[in-house]
């Protein structure tokens, strides 16, 4: 540990040649000045740019979020290479007049650099871990899949509950409050609160919107809510983010965020055209168990007797 | 062992593992199917003409699965090929024939009974016109054609299991064998690599159905190689 003490230098019992200077104030000021000159670029120039956008309050939030943790990232990450450079360049040993690295009182510990730097990081981890939990409950949940009971609601008086119907290997959604109809578009209104219910029909999917910055695991019979707000009009990336066979890489679509008036326009005119299909669709349910519905592969019986007694999503029970 | 024995030994188990290693990722990458070219079929701007077949067993002329299930496609010279990636020219009207030999069920999700994507939001099932399928009757629907990326669906419904015709392993031909005829038409977009798929988890035998078959390029998917 290098100390900031006036030290001479030079072999053991060598007259002393030249004064120390206080190396480790040297550092703290080259650290301090880069630190707040690099915070306040990131800050003003990437801040705005950092993923993913500000197209909804979960991502405004996220962005936020990702913003302050680099912020407090940067000065930590900082402070190592300052030292590592500072290091290489005043110690290095081709330099005249640098002490011998081992032994004595060079190689002593330094308390008040012990005691510093575990205060420091214990605040850091501490404070980030209170900043992360109270940015999930004010944010309803952030974005995030909050399983079937969500604990952290949104304040909205109205909320437009959408339903992710994940499947190998497509995306399909459906709109409960426009008659239950199922599309494989993604449309939804500007300055809405959205309820995402996240539901699969086989395996583990992941519903990952990138600008909504909504991303909830689509887990067979269970669904899985996430909230967020939209608060501007434009398109959104879905990707399935859980490796899910053979066509997980195909699995992604695009949906768009548009007015309100274009939204209601849509959904009435979709809910016409489909309506001979939606008919045929099960009565709408938060999840499906897809058993006994045509599905081969012995997993899931086909067309046999019992049927589930839970809801099915295909072929109406036959009764026994 | 001396240092350079040790060393040999060493380089020598470092080869042998790279070596396996690159004999896998190329292994993995490698096309498994071939590609047919319907890019030449034809003169420039007109519609191709993409006749494909599916069937219950592929049968020992295709390969290491004949209890698979899979598509087959016609190639340009009129043969049938065991092979899922065809290559098409952008911007082109496909007329898509599928000749449908294998019996069907309810869908999973009846969404995949609605015809979508292609030309009018239409097929043709044995020349009757067709938006929407309902799966819980009759035969149900075997199989789907699916290009996902692109919003394509056509339910490709079922022949009866009970019929007396019903073809047993590839090549099927029509109208010998029980069969239903399924026509429609889509328009290619820009080029790129865009995958099909089934959406009717027919891999008889395997978890969720979705095995097998489902996961194999050259069965039940592939892509739709769309080139300028």
């Amino acid at each position: 540990m290098t100390v900031d003490t006036e030290q001479t230098t030079g072999q053991e019992g060598a007259e002393p040649t030249q004064k120390e200077p206080h190396h480790i104030w040297r550092m703290v000021a080259i650290w301090a000045v880069l630190a707040v000159v690099l915070d306040l670029l990131f800050y003003f120039l990437v801040g705005p740019h950092v993923p993913p956008g500000d197209m909804t309050s979960a991502a405004s939030e996220n962005q936020f979020d990702f913003t302050v943790l680099f912020l407090i990232a940067l000065p930590v990450i900082l402070a190592v290479w300052v030292y590592l450079a500072y290091s290489l360049i005043m110690w290095r040993a081709t330099r005249k007049g640098v002490p011998d690295p081992v032994g004595g009182a060079q190689a002593r510990t330094h308390l008040g650099v012990q005691v510093g730097w575990i205060a420091t990081t214990t605040v850091i981890v501490i404070g980030l871990f209170v900043f992360g939990t109270v940015e999930l409950i004010t944010n309803a949940g952030a974005g995030g899949g909050e399983g079937p009971n969500p604990i952290w609601t949104p304040t909205s008086a109205s909320v437009l509950p959408v339903q992710v119907i994940a499947q190998q290997w497509k995306f399909t959604y459906r709109y409960p409050t426009y008659g239950g109809f199922e599309s494989q578009q993604l449309v939804l209104p500007n300055d809405t609160t959205i309820a995402f219910h996240v539901t699969s029909l086989d395996v583990i999917h992941d519903f990952w919107a990138y600008q909504l910055s909504i991303k909830a695991d689509a887990n067979p019979q269970l669904d899985n809510v996430a909230y967020t707000t939209t608060k501007q009009t434009g398109s959104v990336t879905v990707r399935c983010d859980e490796l899910c066979g053979l066509w997980h890489g195909a699995m992604f679509n695009y949906g768009n965020v548009v007015s309100k008036t274009a939204f209601n326009a849509w959904a009435k005119a979709t809910q016409v055209a489909t309506a001979a299909n939606t008919k045929l669709l099960p009565p709408f349910s938060w999840t499906y168990v897809p058993d006994a519905n045509g599905a081969d592969g012995g997993y899931y019986p086909d067309n046999v007797d019992p049927y589930s007694n839970n809801e099915v999503y295909g072929a109406t029970p036959a009764k026994a | 062992m001396s240092f350079g024995g040790r060393l040999s030994v060493v380089l020598g188990l470092f080869i042998v593992a790279a070596g396996f290693a690159v004999w896998a990722v190329v292994g993995f990458m490698l096309p498994t199917s071939p590609t047919v070219d319907f890019t030449s079929a034809q003169p420039a701007g007109s519609a191709v003409n993409l006749t494909v077949q599916t069937v219950g067993s592929i049968g020992n002329g295709y390969g290491d699965h004949p209890t698979w299930v899979s598509y087959l496609v016609k190639n340009p010279q009129g043969q049938w090929i065991h092979a899922t990636i065809w290559k098409v020219p952008a911007h082109t009207r496909i007329n898509l024939t599928v000749q449908q030999f294998d019996s069907g069920s309810p869908l999973r999700n009846q969404q995949w009974g609605r015809v979508q994507g292609t030309t009018g939001n239409v097929m043709l099932l044995n020349g009757k016109l067709i938006r929407v399928y309902n799966s819980n009757t009759g035969n149900g629907v075997g199989h789907t054609f699916a290009i996902p990326t692109l919003g394509i669906n056509v339910p490709l419904v079922g022949v009866s299991p009970n019929a007396n015709n019903v073809c047993s392993q590839a090549p099927c031909s029509a109208p010998s064998s029980a069969v239903n005829i399924i026509k429609a038409s889509f328009v290619t977009p820009g080029p790129g690599n865009y995958a099909w798929q089934c959406f009717v988890p027919c891999g008889l035998g395997f978890l969720y159905g979705n095995g097998g078959p489902m996961s194999t390029v050259g069965y039940m998917g592939g892509f739709l190689d769309v080139v300028s």
